[in-house]
């Protein structure tokens, strides 16, 4: 029997101080405002790094990271490490997922709330930890987010391999177990907590989203703590998991003392089964807003809804099926290589039908040009831009030549870091009124003028940045090269001829960055003056706008029975008040859809 | 025509910013490549045309017809699939041609090891036997960065240069290695790409056509030193390369 979740869970402790209760709380909303915080000051961080690496790479002369010498490498794993983990996983899933998740399904909180105030002050643990590598003697390590041994197994392999490797292992096992965690209380809610007629084809397709992701959450980050946990044992039990027989690293041979004989190939395969479904886990939440965004405002339904479903689940599925097309030049078998290209080009199929859904909605539509919307078909057209590029390096014949070249680095930027980050803007000013809602508070709109300022600066940046990265990519440039001049041999010649390009996206890359002022600069203003949001500012059909779900919502502490009684996006026409929500118990006047 | 005139009709003659091929399996991977590259910049233009012309012309109140969904939605991504499918077919039989079996027994052998931060190449002399390698010999001050056992009979005759110097039109079987962490082998102009991986040896053969230098770098992030841990290609004409050995050999034999 699915509990009615009508009552807040009581206040656990009297005993705590008040200030305290509000910090080290159990309340979701609470929790999803501190997740959005970590993932902000994270993601300033990590565009400020990538920001060094550009004029670094463009302007030596400037010399702004005199620090040490393998700091570039440092920041880029940084960079890669803060945006993959702390921005794109836990913003979509942590963040707006406690926000809204439990209101679009008709309850009023989390299931697990313990765990998942557990699992916010566990993340946040996790980024001090990976920050503070940056203070050790040696700084961060240098060898990327994906670490790979033995140049992340042996201390001696560079600066930042020591002490700073260990910080960065300690980080991301802590960042696993908190994501793991979160993910359980995810899918213990939707599964456990769905108000009475929520059936499953009737959740909106963020909540699909963020089902899936927490069913692969679980899968990847266990097995990725178990490769730590090797990795760990490597560097200082003396094991060799991944450091082969007579390894010999500056001068020391290593692993003869213990002839494990491992294989670095191991770490690849681990890596890589966590490594790609979470690249799946950090834009799914955004397709399934995508989707319903681009629904709200064209006043449709989602074009072949439960196709979207089928294929989100396909897409989680295909994704732990594809992790050896990371490793198609790394030693593995040429016959296992075919495989997994063809099980990696097949994803192709499902996300094509996701396009060609939003492109059916939106078809003949004239919809209504929010912020939100803009930033939904923002989405849209980066996830089509980078996506194509996805086949093509799917082809191993291809990736012989492109392998880490710049074309993977505009590849994923395009797909995963640029969609990603639109779905999160247009999350941001979609629930914007949701978030600033407090119990004695109405909640607020973000800016419109100051929205479309940033969406049209951001859409230019991030094709200016990204595009002509194909271009330096296909010239051969490869990636992780802390300097592009002073390179001997015939080699420095080929870096040489991509100066101008690669000036042209340092600019651009700036500009990207500087187009963001007009957001941050729209969230302070609208916290506290943006206009008061209506009830159901948007006209939208999902419950999270229901009136006693709403965080200042006067009858939220009511017992007052939720349920629904129809499938989302119930519109009738164009005008915006013409609309059934899930929980109208009108009679449905499109009962033949679908 | 002027220098700028020069710079626009190389630009027409190569829009993808290929360098210049100088492989033999590399036309038929270049020509798969531009077609990919021209799929995708056609598909791309399509999908965003259809997005743009859909939401600015005039509104369809009902919008599409679920019933629709086997022309609007599947028979597209049939299309799509169909397309997908052929040129997994033809990466395929390409990819089987280069990696699926070894190379010619014929093949010019060379063993190419990757350290921190310099590839080096050991031929293995008129005996046509690569003396064995150990880390414990491993002394670059002495002349022995790839740790050649002097004790071994197949050892004497060797060599080993920091430049790769190959004939034109031979194949090559090229065995990979690496000493200390993973490194990338890559040679944008022969369109190869393979890491040398610890613990491992892994062969991968090719056929230079052209003669010229080309760049060798590496294409695996493997320590501070990774942006400059290149090498030359040198490709002789055959005449040329026979001169090279001579004299390299007359220098190694004891």
């Amino acid at each position: 029997m699915t509990p009615q979740p009508g009552t807040p869970i009581s206040n656990p402790s009297a005993i705590i101080p008040k200030r305290a209760r509000r910090v080290f709380t159990t309340d979701h909303h609470t929790i999803g405002i501190q997740y959005l915080i970590l993932a902000l000051v994270s993601v300033i961080i990590g565009t400020t790094l990538s920001l060094h690496m550009r004029i670094h790479l463009s302007w030596p002369q400037l010399n702004i990271e005199r620090i040490l010498p393998g700091s570039y490498l440092a920041i880029m794993t940084v960079h890669g490490t803060i945006m993959l983990f702390f921005v794109l996983t836990t913003a979509p899933q942590s963040g707006f997922g406690n926000l809204i998740l439990p209101a679009q399904i008709g309850a009023r909180r989390m299931a697990l709330p313990l765990i998942n105030a557990l699992s916010f002050w566990l993340t946040a643990l996790a980024l001090v930890i990976l920050c503070s590598s940056a203070f050790t003697d040696a700084g961060s390590p240098l060898s990327g987010w994906t670490a790979y041994p033995p140049l992340s197994a042996v201390a001696s392999a560079g600066p930042g391999q020591g002490l700073g490797l260990d910080l960065w292992l300690f980080s991301i096992a802590i960042f696993g177990i908190a994501a793991t965690m979160s993910s359980i209380n995810t899918l213990v809610t939707i599964i456990r907590f769905r108000c009475e007629g929520m059936t499953w084809d009737r959740l909106p397709l963020t909540v699909w989203g963020w089902f899936t992701a927490a069913l692969l959450s679980i899968l990847a980050f266990s097995v990725l703590l178990a490769a730590l946990v090797l990795l760990f044992c490597d560097r200082h039990a003396g094991t060799s998991f991944f450091i082969p027989t007579g390894n010999l690293v500056n001068g020391v041979i290593h692993s003869t003392s213990h002839p494990g004989n491992g294989s670095p190939l191991l770490w690849l395969h681990l890596f890589w089964f966590f490594g790609h479904p979470e690249v799946y886990i950090a834009i799914l939440p955004g397709m399934g807003l995508t989707s319903m965004i681009l629904a709200n405002f064209s006043r449709r339904r989602v074009f072949a809804y439960r196709t979207m479903i089928t294929t989100t689940l396909l897409i989680g599925l295909l994704g732990i099926l594809v992790w050896g097309h990371h490793m198609f030049v790394a030693g593995l078998s040429p016959f296992a290589t075919s495989a997994f290209s063809i099980s990696s080009i097949a994803i192709a199929i499902p996300a094509s039908a996701k396009v060609i859904s939003w492109l059916a909605t939106t078809w003949r539509s004239r919809p209504h040009y929010t912020t939100p919307m803009l930033f939904a078909l923002g989405f849209v057209s980066l996830f089509i831009t980078g996506g194509l590029t996805g086949p093509i390096l799917a082809q191993p014949i291809l990736d012989q030549y492109l392998h880490n070249t710049f074309f993977v680095v505009a590849h994923f930027h395009l797909i995963m870091a640029m969609s990603g980050i639109f779905g999160l803007f247009a999350a941001t000013y979609y629930w914007f009124p949701l978030i600033t809602a407090t119990t004695t508070k109405p909640g607020r709109l973000m800016s419109e003028a100051l929205g479309r300022w940033h969406f049209w600066t951001t859409l230019i940046g991030a094709y200016a940045t990204f595009i002509p990265m194909h271009l330096t990519g296909l010239a051969g440039e490869p990636r992780h090269y802390s300097q592009l001049a002073g390179i001997p041999n015939a080699a420095g010649q080929l870096i040489a001829n991509l100066r101008p390009l690669n000036s042209f996206i340092t600019h651009a890359a700036i500009f990207l960055a500087c187009a963001q002022i007009f957001f941050l600069v729209n969230l302070v203003k609208s916290l506290k003056n943006g206009a008061v949001a209506p009830q159901n500012p948007w006209h939208a059909t999902t419950l999270e706008w229901h009136p006693s779900l709403a965080t200042n919502s006067t009858v939220a502490a009511s017992n007052e029975k939720i349920a629904v009684y129809r499938s989302p996006c119930e519109y009738m026409g164009p005008e915006p008040e013409s609309f059934l929500t899930q929980w109208d118990t009108d009679s449905p006047i499109h009962s033949n859809r679908e | 025509m002027t220098h700028r005139s020069i710079h626009h009709a190389a630009l027409l003659a190569n829009p993808w910013n290929l360098p210049a091929n100088a492989s033999a399996h590399g036309p038929a991977l270049d020509h798969h490549l531009l077609l990919n590259l021209w799929i995708a910049l056609a598909l791309l233009t399509l999908a965003h045309l259809i997005l743009l012309i859909g939401i600015l012309v005039r509104r369809r109140d009902a919008g599409p017809a679920p019933s629709a969904v086997w022309r609007i939605e599947y028979l597209p991504l049939a299309a799509l699939a169909i397309l997908f499918a052929a040129l997994t077919v033809r990466a395929e039989r390409l990819w089987a041609d280069a990696r699926y079996t070894g190379a010619d027994p014929a093949a010019l052998q060379v063993e190419v090891t990757g350290m921190q931060f310099a590839w080096y190449f050991h031929y293995p002399g008129s005996d046509a036997t690569f003396g064995t390698t150990a880390p414990q010999f491993v002394a670059p001050g002495e002349g022995n960065p790839v740790g050649i056992d002097p004790t071994d009979p197949h050892s004497p005759d060797d060599f080993v240069t920091s430049e790769l110097v190959l004939p034109a039109n031979r194949e090559v079987d090229l065995r990979l290695r690496a000493q200390d962490v993973i490194h990338g082998f890559s040679i944008p102009e022969m369109r190869l790409k393979q890491n040398a991986i610890p613990g491992q040896t892994v062969h991968i053969h090719f056929t230079p056509t052209i003669p010229g230098t080309y760049a060798i770098l590496c294409t695996q992030l493997c320590g501070t030193g990774h942006f400059r841990m290149n090498a030359n290609l040198r490709v002789l004409s055959p005449a040329d390369f026979i001169t090279w050995l001579a004299s390299k050999q007359k220098a190694a034999t004891p």
